[in-house]
């Protein structure tokens, strides 16, 4: 049963990861806890949900379909939300609220004209066969969660390490000010980052949707929690942290969910959080930072 | 008691049971911004403070002079752990952290059936906040915050507010500042949840999350956090509002989290450094 329980625990760590992957990337980047991101994540599912409702569209449609909508949404948040207090040189406290209001807005507003029952993607969305080895049993769409994490994540890799793109970001995240200076236009930049992150949420929305199979508005509120573990596990802004962490946290779910009960598995993510914050709250990865007055 | 008044106090008992208890929370939210922080835990504080006080009336039957100040105790309790460690970083970890405890504490309750009536919460509790108590711990509360606000404690809090870095050179010392803001503000967090359990004699697991934490949040800057009694007034307002314009009901935590993305946007250094403006 072990091996079974890994796999799950794996799969579920791989969304998570992926989830927390575009929240560090903000924070790694623009500096700010940009709380809005939990709303991505909806969005992304919803987008999908009505894409394979309304136009018949299959997994591969409906995925990148949610993605790049969750993307464009992360674009105008950010612009409408960030734009002046970033001028303004406005503290994390400053965004953290402005993002907070936002997000409640937002899931409001999405509550009030969709409703907060539980919806389900259509029957036979993405096929429900699976494949055994030995007494381990991996379902198509734990094959397909997986695989698109791998993808994603080496995409993003790739993009930041191998790309002029990349480039202007990790120029970004080190020195605004330098940055600017070396001619690299901040503003695209940062729109870029947005997309990015936004694209990231609302994957992991689509995918999370689907693993579960229930979809409503909130859905990405209940999500961040997850997401704050995660980032702080493995440090604020850190990359690698958030894909370690988030696998790590997965796992720790599934086994305590497995193994002790089912009600202590929602604890595991806060457990975990506050002890990081006490006994090393640089993360697992970070290095100490100086303190920026 | 004229009829008149005796009317109104029955036809609005709800809404001025709110009005106080809402000027409680916003106080509890002003304590923690007044020294330069961020708590988003205040809805989880008035949490644990409806559930202990409930718990204790329904399975204890302790009186309520007892159950009051047990039930500002619980979060403190919690205030004092979560604290400890975040206080001394930086204000994001103390706000991701308690908002991180809001969710899992909504769980809790949730999964906790046995003890906490899970889903369906915990009803008929003993209708025993009386009006008056609630507007006393309110002046109470007001007065207590005017005065602290002109000693020497409130010019610390002030130093701190400004520039921490500052503060801390001259001799400030923030983390028992900061530890002891978060402190009385679960108090004051777990007060208001008790007399809201002991008012409207229900209490369920949702009404301790998210939202309820945005929108204590929106009370305290709506009023801002010149005067400890501008986040009261605030509260008064977004309290009253949707009872006055029925049909904004539904966009309530809209209006809500608009305000709050308002007011950090459109005060020029952002909300915590406001100002207080000295008595003149």
């Amino acid at each position: 049963m072990l091996s079974q329980q890994l796999v799950n625990g794996l799969v579920l760590g791989s969304t998570y990861a992926l989830f927390a992957l575009g929240f560090t990337l903000i924070f790694g980047v623009l500096r700010v806890i940009n709380l809005t991101y939990g709303f991505y994540f909806s969005v992304g599912a919803f987008v999908a949900l009505a894409a394979a409702r309304e136009l018949g569209a299959n997994i591969w449609v409906a995925l990148p379909l949610g993605a790049v909508a969750a993307g464009l949404v992360a674009v105008v948040a950010d612009w409408l939300l960030l734009t002046r207090l970033r001028r303004a040189k406005a503290g994390e406290l400053a965004s953290l609220m402005v993002t907070l209001g936002a997000v409640l807005a937002l899931y409001s507003l999405m509550a009030v004209f969709i409703g907060t029952d539980i919806q389900r993607f259509p029957f036979g969305f993405v096929d429900n066969s699976a494949l055994e080895f030995g007494d381990v049993r991996i379902s198509t769409v734990q094959i397909l969660i997986i695989g698109t994490t791998l993808v994603l994540v080496a995409l993003l890799f790739v993009l930041l390490q191998r790309t002029r793109l990349g480039l202007m970001i990790r120029a970004l995240a080190e020195n605004e000010d330098a940055a600017r200076l070396m001619g690299i236009n901040v503003g695209l930049t940062v729109a870029a980052v947005s997309f990015l992150s936004g694209m990231l949420g609302g994957a992991a929305g689509v995918l999370i949707g689907l693993n579960f199979n229930a979809i409503q508005p909130f859905m990405g509120e209940h999500m961040m929690l997850r997401g704050f573990a995660v980032i702080i596990i493995g440090g604020l802004g850190d990359i690698r942290g958030a894909l370690i962490a988030g696998v790590l946290l997965g796992l720790l779910e599934v086994l305590t969910a497995g193994y002790i009960s089912s009600n202590a598995r929602e604890a595991v993510a806060f457990t975990i959080l506050v002890l990081t914050l006490w006994f090393r709250p640089v993360g697992l990865f970070g290095r100490a930072q100086a303190k920026r007055a | 008691m004229p009829v008149w008044l005796d009317d109104f106090l029955f036809t609005y008992e709800t809404l001025i049971h709110a009005l106080g208890v809402h000027g409680l929370l916003a106080l509890s939210m002003y304590c923690v911004m007044a020294v330069g922080q961020l708590s988003l835990g205040q809805a989880a504080f008035m949490g644990i403070g409806a559930y202990t006080g409930a718990l204790l009336t329904l399975k204890l039957g302790l009186p309520f002079w007892l159950v009051l100040p047990l039930s500002a105790l619980a979060p403190a309790l919690v205030a004092l752990v979560i604290g400890g460690p975040t206080l001394r970083l930086s204000g994001v970890y103390l706000a991701i952290s308690t908002i991180a405890l809001g969710e899992v504490l909504r769980v809790l309750y949730i999964n906790a059936e046995g003890l906490t009536g899970g889903a369906l919460g915990l009803s008929g509790i003993p209708r025993k906040a009386d009006l008056w108590l609630i507007y006393l711990l309110l002046l109470l509360g007001v007065v207590g915050f005017w005065m602290v606000g002109r000693s020497k404690i409130g010019r610390a809090m002030e130093a701190m507010r400004e520039d921490e870095a500052v503060a801390g050179v001259m001799g400030v010392n923030l983390p028992r500042y900061k530890l002891g803001a978060l402190i009385v503000s679960s108090m004051l967090a777990g007060l208001a949840g008790c007399l809201t359990a002991h008012s409207n004699s229900f209490i369920g697991p949702n009404e301790f999350g998210f939202e309820m934490a945005v929108t204590i949040l929106s009370f305290a800057l709506l009023g801002g956090i010149g005067t400890p009694v501008a986040p009261v007034i605030g509260a008064m307002i977004l309290t009253a509002l949707p009872e006055v314009l029925r049909p904004l009901q539904d966009f309530r935590l809209v209006i809500n989290g608009l305000i709050i993305v308002v007011a950090v946007l459109f005060l020029p250094r952002g909300v915590i450094p406001f100002r207080l403006r000295r008595a003149p």
